[in-house]
């Protein structure tokens, strides 16, 4: 019976299985293909061309002996945590106070959204003229009169990584704020109503009911802003180029594509890029887990 | 200057008949002075006949390489590339991703007429010649501003201890003594600079032609690193990323000196200064009067069509020859690839170059002596050795591991 049965479900719905085959091809072919190709690679001494001479982990030691790795591990530690709090706590916010019900929201809606329209490289060199402190900000204050202003984030180590993050800041909000909001409305009118009769203040619904209740919009959220750090590359290009100070601002990103293509090293700079696929797993593995492996039973 | 560019490309679109071949050149000359020079190229290349399609790449090699190399080894060949002498793309010779020029080398007599002929070894792999040298580039040299010695009022500094010397009261004038971009070649080079300079020759030739660790690890390489420690401090205040812009901070006298490759004279040119009225250039920092040589190549990507494979070959004899070495070397500020042409335009910092390049006193560069690998570190390192506060020792210590790994 069983065996019957089975090519009939393989066949069930065949015209959606073939729509999904091309994209299925692709991801297999292109992502996971393109993957373990790489992991395979990063095991050998290949240069500037791809070649199967096996060196073990050779460069793995190499690349957790460099100390601008290292620096860039810090780097976009800090910024990763900075960026995730603050654009959803600040999203979050907005998508709330977008939800009062306000006069041209769509208006409003539209402004917070038009910087996520503008590719990175564009927000990074919009950035670096505006916080540049001869043309910028600083020049501005101080054309005014107030000789003594001083606003230079980029031309400091210590402050650099603060100026990325404004302008990823700036970027990056306004979308999870629209994603907020879409899970702000999506939340029942009748809780609200529930929750004013109890006599329940609004921040207390809002943090209580609310934010338990749009755990997906969440989940979704962390991961596309956490997939985005992760990649962080083409703003710190645009606005620093890795510096001031050589490396102050360098990111993982930023040496992979270095030791790749400048130093004609594919070996290294792929044993880079399986070091940042593997934090990727080692974050989305353990809540894939508690996810999807819950859920089965609950 | 890039106007000037586009548009001489657009005249020879329209001017050139329709049988002409096409060949699309990619190099990485964008600055004033570096783009009047590709120019000449393109303009002799088009006069006889062919088409000069110009790829330049703006980002300077460690930008442009990249995209050379993945449209080489992505079966989208263009038909002439710039590369430096040496090591950069010895893999995609091997590869067998490069023509053979080795008959045209034959038919115009390069082994005679190159010098110094290590430029033509570099281009020479199994005994087959895949590249036609364009201009000889030399890293170790000063540039100072004479405006600001002359409001301070003392003499223009004629060696760098002289200069490390006055530093101060440049300093006290409210001027930066040495100006140093944020790209990572920049701070290798000007401690290679040093290491010629503070060093001297023999210390150089033990590290980086007998590749002796020892040495490297000694005192004497201890002393060079401690004169970069000193010069570092010089640089503070210079917040600029591209080189030109640090060139043009002495040009613009708000910096008394930088450390630059040769490459630095056509920036004075385009802003019409005159050496050794409005500049002053030490070859060797002043300190020890030798040069390294490397500079640009051109290599041709293999191609299939035979016809533009013809056009390769009329391009690299063309690059070689004394009217275009000339046209385009004074342009360029870099010395002719052959001694026997008449460079009686050069200006004073030019000739002083040929005169040490008549002399023999010359030695190959760092892009010939190590793999690109190699130089990548040890620039990750300058630049954090530079624009830090990293101890001396430390860097040395790292410096070593990075050479002895190759």
């Amino acid at each position: 019976m069983a065996s019957q049965s089975r090519p009939f479900r393989l066949l069930h719905n065949l015209n959606a299985k073939i729509a999904a085959l091309p994209m299925v091809l692709t991801t297999m072919v292109v992502f996971v293909g393109g993957t373990i190709w790489t992991v395979f690679y990063s095991f050998t001494d290949s240069k500037l061309l791809p070649r199967e001479r096996f060196v073990g982990f050779d460069q793995y030691e190499r690349l957790w002996s460099n100390s601008r790795w290292a620096v860039s591990i810090e780097n976009l530690a800090f910024y990763g945590v900075m960026s995730l709090v603050f654009t959803v706590v600040m999203g979050f916010i907005l998508a709330v106070l977008m939800d009062q019900k306000i006069r041209y929201e769509d208006t409003f809606r539209t402004i917070m959204l038009y910087p996520f329209a503008l590719s990175f490289i564009v927000t990074g060199l919009v950035w670096q003229w505006i916080l540049n402190p001869d043309f910028g900000l600083q020049g501005i204050v101080r054309g005014w009169g107030w000789e003594s202003f001083s606003f230079d984030p980029l031309h400091s180590p210590e402050t650099v990584l603060y100026g990325l993050l404004i302008a990823g800041l700036w970027q990056g909000t306004g979308f999870v704020m629209c994603l907020m909001l879409a899970g702000l409305r999506g939340i029942d009118e009748d809780i609200w109503k529930a929750a004013r009769v109890d006599g329940i203040p609004t921040w207390k619904t809002y943090l209580v009911v609310v934010v338990p209740m749009m755990r997906p919009v969440f989940i979704t959220t962390l991961v596309i802003v956490a997939a985005g750090i992760i990649k962080l590359y083409d703003l710190v290009v645009a606005m620093t180029s890795g510096g001031p100070g050589g490396n102050a601002s360098q990111v993982p990103a930023m040496y992979v594509y270095d030791y790749m293509f400048q130093a004609q090293n594919l070996g290294q700079g792929f044993a880079a890029s399986t070091m940042m696929l593997l934090s990727v797993l080692i974050v989305l593995i353990p809540w894939a887990y508690l996810e999807f492996g819950g859920k089965k039973h609950g | 200057m890039k106007l000037t560019r586009l548009t001489a490309v657009l005249c020879a679109s329209v001017a050139m008949p329709a049988m002409a071949t096409e060949l699309e050149v990619t190099h990485w000359w964008t600055s004033g002075g570096e783009a009047a020079a590709v120019a000449e190229l393109a303009k002799a290349f088009d006069a006889s006949g062919d088409k000069w399609v110009d790829g330049a790449i703006a980002g300077g090699g460690g930008t442009a390489r990249p995209i050379m190399i993945s449209r080489i080894t992505g079966g989208d060949p263009m038909g002439a590339t710039q590369f430096n002498h040496g090591q950069q793309a010895l893999e995609l010779v091997e590869a067998g991703l490069m023509l053979d020029l080795t008959d045209v080398a034959e038919a115009n007599n390069w082994k005679e007429i190159v010098f110094p002929p290590s430029l033509l070894d570099a281009c020479t792999v199994d005994g087959k010649i895949y590249c036609a040298p364009v201009n000889i580039h030399s890293p170790e040299w000063l540039w100072l501003s004479n405006k600001v010695y002359e409001d301070i009022g003392i003499p223009v500094p004629t060696t760098w201890t002289e200069f490390v010397a006055t530093a101060d009261q440049v300093r006290a004038a409210g001027k930066v003594p040495l100006a140093l971009g944020d790209q990572p070649w920049q701070s290798n080079l000007a401690f290679g600079a040093l290491t010629i300079g503070v060093g001297g020759l023999d210390l150089w030739k033990k590290v980086n032609i007998d590749k002796d660790m020892a040495v490297a690890a000694g005192p004497e390489m201890a002393g060079v690193f401690q004169a970069a420690a000193d010069a570092r401090a010089l640089a503070v205040g210079s917040n600029v990323q591209d080189w030109n812009q640090a060139t043009n901070l002495v040009i613009t006298d708000q910096a008394a000196g930088q450390i630059m490759g040769d490459w630095a004279q056509g920036e004075f040119q385009v802003a019409q200064e005159v050496a050794g009225t409005d500049y002053t250039c030490l070859p060797g920092m002043g300190m020890n009067e030798y040069i390294s040589t490397g500079g640009d190549a051109f290599y041709f990507p293999k191609n299939d069509d035979p016809e533009i494979e013809a056009a390769q070959k009329r391009l690299a004899a063309q690059l070689v020859s004394p009217e275009v070495q000339v046209a385009f070397n004074l342009k360029k500020g870099s010395l002719p690839i052959r001694g026997d042409v008449d460079l009686a335009a050069a200006n004073d910092c030019m000739k002083k170059g040929l005169e040490i390049l008549a002399g023999g006193n010359i030695v190959p560069t760092g892009d010939i002596l190590w793999s690109p690998d190699t130089v990548k570190q040890a620039e990750d390192l300058m630049v954090e050795f530079w624009k830090s506060d990293m101890a001396p020792a430390d860097a040395q210590a790292k410096w070593v591991e990075i050479l002895s790994a190759n």
